[in-house]
């Protein structure tokens, strides 16, 4: 019985947790405690692997929580297919944990919350009643802001736990209060029970705009992203993998769980607002990543790029279903988990590759790093492999799933309504837009980091990442390329998620010849990763054969040419922020009104002159700041209640209590 | 029969482009030097140039690492397989469905990719400029290419070039304003994507305004031929993919004889020489652009591909 | 009235369109005046091309006011009277052109979404010269809006008209009165605009028509 087996699981994970606590100073418990989750999940992720591709819903309860309601747990393919996704990233994150949990200076800090992080995510997906979901949703969020406060010395880790405590409660007081609709009067708060009452088109939608912040401020969704660039770079790099890759599908999750299973039928407008928010968060997000320098910043703000990219596809089957297309629909919605699944790999390879730089050189500024490819070769061919395939290029994984997405797109023109046919054309130019400014932002973020010459002296003398991390590394990179070179057995593997939310699912990929993918049954577009890359790899080896028979061999070594004027030092050479200065001037003067400043000293002052960049966030201009400065304003205000005598304060509990029970008394 | 017949059009199409991508560029050089009242080097001059170069000793810089000597055969390689993908002179091409437009599209991202990461691999600045302007280009232009992709795909209801192909054949293709601005949207970003002028200078060296160039300027030998040629190709690429797309005229279709082959091959020698006299003309009478008029050019690009799509819904009611 | 003749009415009017869309990203002067001519001359193929198919000869004196005036006359008149000022080649225009160009691309779309919705019924391709005339005037008002120099003005708002004219020779049947005399008016305009223009340089050196602020107390 899987589930069974899922739920000792995550009995287990807590129960690591407990003995993380005893035994976390210890030395050898970094190695134990990493080894034994690595297990755990790995148990986890075989048992969710079989019960998506054969398993049928089953369901189970315990006399665990509030009384009259219990803990409801149930498995069905949505969620079977989200265990893998996590246990496939926690598996890596655990792997790497045990190279990479060596060099943490505080164990004991890091070692208990982890498997509570992993149990916390796992009980989110198994959920199935609101109750038990909130619970663990919130348990998900302390364990992981208690991991990003590992390093609480740091300035920048108190200001992130803070942005991040204030919006993961916003968020989860959000789906409080959606579920709070969703249960209606009588508070049946199970998802059954949920599921089979039909809630009126004001309330479907008021449950819609609250699923959006609740879900959408853990995925990271514009405008609510703010808090996760601070957040995901600040907590250790293995942790920040499971943050950026896992625990932001686990958010994609809720949205679909509440918006596509229990919500009942979408209204066609649905799909226009979240296509619309998916293609500003990905247009976003890739210009802020562009513009930082901070390695696992960048990670971060591609993260909200990738999480708006899987929005647009929810969006587009939100209004597929509206209309009635469930073909289409499958394709759009078969196009976002897939490609939730290519970011998770792709993102925990990525941190996985930034942490090993962490370690290695103990910077996270690109523009202190450089020229890496020499010292750390392995590292840096896993982390090529990850921007390669981050870039949606073919023949890697998340090419195929962009792919998908733009099928869909494709297949707009059916819709009936003219608002939808004329956003979907302008929400794919905005999506195209973010991946070529995707692959850009990785051309940067491999190029200064590890190309080039070292900038710094620590870099200079850096060393490759111990075993454990690298075979996570590779092992993430080999699975990338896999799911690129073979997407048809991942679109079958999701075939049975689709069929349970929408009622229809793509064609079977596996009886298309030669391995092809194939949007739509009529289609006549099809895509074969198999003979791309064999294709690339034949030719390749064909030229490199005819050149090595018919040139010349011999090869020197010399200085650098650069037009004869090679550079004196590495400091001249192009840095992260000279990278990105054409395509900041194109697109930063407007949206971040992006200002240079060069400071030149005065005539006979031997000081260097200097270039600044100001970037200004028109989104934590215009939202945030008055927001807090609004509560700011009306706790001045409240402040007078802290001066208060004893009676008085009685008598305000009073008054409270007799305006509660009056209410109760008229509104009954 | 029927595959042997498809296997050789697909194999003589990939080493036909691999052949005939020198002479475009030999021609091209030629037709502008003309123009200018030059004599100009022999229209074989590239073949000469891609022999010599791969006799002479690669020389490589100090720090380089193996992704600046793996570099070049990616490139080649994934431009070949995208350009062996076009149709030229027959529409049965037998592995057209392995890749769509946007696969090919996608492709010659990946050779980007690579180019530009080894325009920085050195760490010398002039890699570094010409990086970095080729991504801001590349920024711009890619969209505005896949908004193209979109028109087409649209009218024609397939992403698969061949089907694209036959689409713009028929006679329910019809005059279409959408079809006119992809049109100029994809020219625009063929003469990007080429580092033609206005955009880049493809005769211009140690200039600030060298884009690829700048990038290519630390290879030598073997390598450098190998990218020469890689550019060729994909200039060889687009103008394939306009003529597939736009003057499909004497396309041999699927499963036609030698005969419809052979005036396959005759109208598209024609259409290369006619594609090739088109850019010597615009090239020689326009000027090179500021680095940052480019993204206006390429923006417009990007608008009328946005512009096209939208108006197709105009187009019968589509 | 399919096939052939359909699409070259679509094409003709969306070609102007286009060309509007080519003005809208021009920012030299007397580039700017050329295109306005190619504008002009699409749109007497357009007219044209609707009289030949719509058999109303009177169309063609539109067509042919258009190109006479509009493509030749006016252009030219223009041009000497840049000569004349000596004003500089380039426009300020307020804003990037790319974002200019963006809004009017979403001006298209929010005349092809109004006009499709209410003409739902009519004629498919009075519905299609509508939807493009619309875009048209729109496109005019915003090259209006976003350009400092009085001359573009001049120019923007020749193009307004132009879009005017082809949806009244979409809608069949507007008299040649209404034709004429609304050709012209807008000569009339232009006259008027032309002296205007003459006077405020006169006056205040330049034809920048924020120096006309300092007049109403609303420099800045």
């Amino acid at each position: 019985m899987p589930i069974g087996i899922l739920l000792w699981c995550m009995f287990a994970l807590l129960a690591l947790a407990l003995a993380a606590i005893c035994i976390a100073t210890r030395r050898y418990a970094t190695p134990i405690l990493y080894a034994a989750s690595a297990l755990i999940c790995g148990v986890a992720l075989f048992t969710a692997s079989v019960n998506l591709i054969a398993g049928s819903p089953a369901t189970l309860a315990f006399p665990l929580g509030l009384p009259w309601i219990g803990a409801h747990f149930r498995l069905d393919a949505l969620s079977s297919f989200f265990l893998v996704i996590v246990n496939l990233g926690a598996m890596a994150a655990s792997l790497y944990g045990i190279g990479y949990g060596q060099h943490e200076s505080a164990p004991a800090r890091v070692l208990p919350f982890f498997p509570a992080f992993l149990a916390g995510m796992n009980l989110v997906l198994m959920a199935d009643d609101a109750f038990t979901f909130l619970l663990s949703w919130e348990f998900m969020s302390l364990a992981s802001w208690a991991l990003v406060m590992a390093h609480h010395r740091a300035p920048e880790t108190m200001r992130a736990g803070y942005v991040y405590i204030l919006m993961a409660s916003a968020g989860t007081f959000a789906l409080l209060l959606a579920f709070g609709l969703l249960a209606g009067p009588d508070g049946s708060y199970g998802f059954a029970a949920i599921r089979a009452s039909h809630p009126t088109p004001l309330l479907a939608a008021l449950v819609l705009l609250l699923a959006l912040v609740g879900a959408g401020s853990k995925a990271g969704l514009v405008p609510l992203h703010v808090w996760l660039p601070l957040a995901h770079p600040a907590a250790p790099s293995h942790v920040s993998a499971l943050m950026s890759g896992v625990m932001t599908k686990v958010a994609i999750y809720a949205f679909i769980r509440i918006v596509f299973d229990l919500l009942g039928p979408p209204q066609w407008w649905w799909g226009i607002v979240v296509l619309m928010l998916g293609g500003a968060s990905a247009l976003m997000g890739v210009l802020y990543a562009l513009f930082q320098t901070d390695l696992k910043r960048v990670l971060a703000y591609s993260t909200i790029e990738n999480i708006g990219f899987i929005f647009v596809g929810l969006g587009l089957a939100l209004a597929f279903r509206a209309d009635g297309f469930e073909a289409a629909a499958a394709l759009a919605l078969t196009a976002a988990l897939f490609h939730a699944f290519n970011h998770s790999l792709l993102k925990s390879l990525l941190f996985f590759g930034s942490g090993a730089v962490l370690t290695a050189t103990g910077q996270r500024d690109m523009d202190a790093l450089g020229g890496l490819i020499h010292r750390m070769p392995i590292t840096a061919f896993a982390v090529l492999a990850g921007c390669f395939g981050i870039s949606a290029l073919p023949p890697f994984n998340a090419f195929a799933s962009e792919w998908l997405t733009f099928q869909a797109i494709l297949l707009s023109p059916e819709l009936p309504q003219w608002g939808l046919k004329l956003v979907v054309p302008a929400v794919g130019a905005l999506l195209a837009l973010s991946v070529a400014l995707a692959a850009a932002c990785f051309v940067r973020l491999f190029g200064i980091t590890f190309l080039g010459r070292a900038r710094t002296a620590a870099v200079a003398s850096a060393h490759e990442a111990d075993k454990f991390s690298l075979s996570a590394m590779l092992a993430l990179a080999t699975f990338c390329l896999l799911a690129g070179i073979f997407p048809g057995f991942v679109i079958d593997a999701i075939g049975p998620v689709i069929q349970d939310v929408i009622g229809a699912h793509m064609p079977t990929q596996a009886s298309v010849p030669w391995l092809s993918i194939v949007p739509i049954a009529q289609s006549r577009s099809s895509y074969n990763g198999l003979l791309v890359f064999v294709f690339i790899a034949m030719s390749a080896a064909m030229t490199a054969t005819a050149i090595h028979i018919l040139a010349s061999r011999k090869t020197r070594r010399s200085p650098i040419w650069d037009g004869g004027f090679p550079d004196a030092s590495p400091v001249l050479q192009y840095s992260a922020n000279s990278f990105a200065q054409p395509i900041r001037r194109v697109f930063g003067a407007i949206l971040f009104r992006a200002r240079e400043e060069i400071a030149m000293p005065p005539p006979g002052d031997m000081s260097p002159a200097r270039l600044q960049i100001h970037l200004q966030d028109i989104i934590w201009d215009v939202l945030y700041v008055p927001i807090a400065s609004a509560v700011g304003f009306v706790a001045d205000r409240l402040n007078i209640f802290q001066f208060l005598t004893i009676r008085r304060y009685l008598s305000l509990v009073f008054v409270a209590l007799v305006t509660l029970l009056l209410v109760l008394a008229i509104w009954r | 029969m029927a595959l042997i017949r498809d296997l050789a059009v697909q194999g003589t199409q990939m080493f036909l482009v691999v052949l005939l991508a020198p002479f475009v560029t030999g021609l091209i050089r030629k037709m502008k030097a003309r123009l200018q009242r030059r004599q100009g080097p022999p229209v074989l001059q590239p073949y000469r140039d891609l022999l010599r170069l791969m006799r002479k000793d690669v020389v490589l810089a100090d720090n380089a690492s193996w992704l600046f000597r793996a570099a070049p055969y990616l490139i080649f390689a994934a431009t070949w397989v995208a350009a062996a993908l076009v149709p030229t002179f027959g529409a049965g091409l037998l592995f057209s469905w392995s890749a769509d437009l946007i696969a090919i599209v996608a492709l010659l991202g990946s050779t980007r990719f690579f180019l530009t990461l080894a325009g920085m691999d050195v760490g010398a600045s002039f890699g570094g400029i010409g990086s970095s302007r080729e991504v801001m280009i590349a920024s711009l232009a890619e969209p505005a290419m896949i908004m193209i992709i979109f028109s087409l795909a649209l009218l024609a209801r397939s992403t698969q070039l061949s089907t694209i192909a036959e689409y713009m054949l028929s006679p329910q293709v019809g005059l279409r304003v959408t079809l006119g601005l992809a049109f100029v949207s994809l020219v625009m970003v063929g003469i990007a994507e080429n580092s033609r002028i206005p955009v880049d200078n493809p005769a211009t060296h140690l200039e600030l305004t060298m884009v690829h160039e700048a990038m290519v300027l630390e290879y030598s030998g073997r390598h450098l031929a190998v990218i020469e040629l890689a550019g060729s190709l994909k200039l060889l690429l687009y103008i394939s993919l306009i003529a597939c797309l736009f003057t499909p005229w004497g396309l041999a279709p699927v499963g036609a004889g030698w005969q419809a082959h052979a005036i396959g091959a005759t109208a598209y020698l024609a259409k290369i020489i006619m594609a090739c006299a088109a850019l010597a003309i615009f090239e020689t009478t326009i000027a090179k652009m500021r680095v940052f008029r480019v993204p206006t050019f390429l923006g417009a690009a990007l608008m009328l591909g946005l512009l096209g799509t939208l108006l197709l819904f105009v187009s019968r009611g589509l | 009235m399919h096939g052939i003749d359909f699409d070259i009415a679509h094409l003709l009017a969306g070609s102007l369109v286009l060309v509007s869309f080519m003005m809208l990203y021009q920012d030299r002067l007397y580039a700017l005046l050329n295109i306005y001519a190619l504008h002009a001359v699409v749109l007497s193929l357009s007219v044209g091309w609707q009289a030949h198919i719509q058999d109303a000869p009177h169309l063609f004196i539109t067509a042919s006011i258009a190109l006479l005036f509009k493509a030749i006359f006016i252009p030219i008149v223009l041009h000497r009277m840049i000569v004349k000022l000596g004003i500089h080649r380039e426009i300020e225009a307020v804003g990037s052109i790319g974002l200019t160009m963006l809004v009017g691309i979403g001006l298209v779309g929010l005349s092809l979404a109004v006009m499709l919705k209410v003409t739902a019924g009519a004629d498919l391709v009075a519905r299609e010269d509508i939807a493009f005339a619309l875009s048209v005037v729109l496109l005019g008002l915003l090259i209006m809006v976003t350009r400092r120099n009085a001359v573009s003005q001049v120019v923007g708002f020749m193009s307004l008209e132009n879009g005017l004219v082809l949806a009244a020779t979409g809608a069949k049947g507007m008299p040649l009165v209404v034709e004429i005399s609304v050709a012209f008016s807008v000569l009339i305009a232009f006259i008027v605009i032309g002296i205007f223009l003459f006077r405020i340089r006169e006056r205040f050196d330049t034809v920048d028509v924020r120096a006309l602020d300092r007049f109403r107390g609303e420099q800045r």
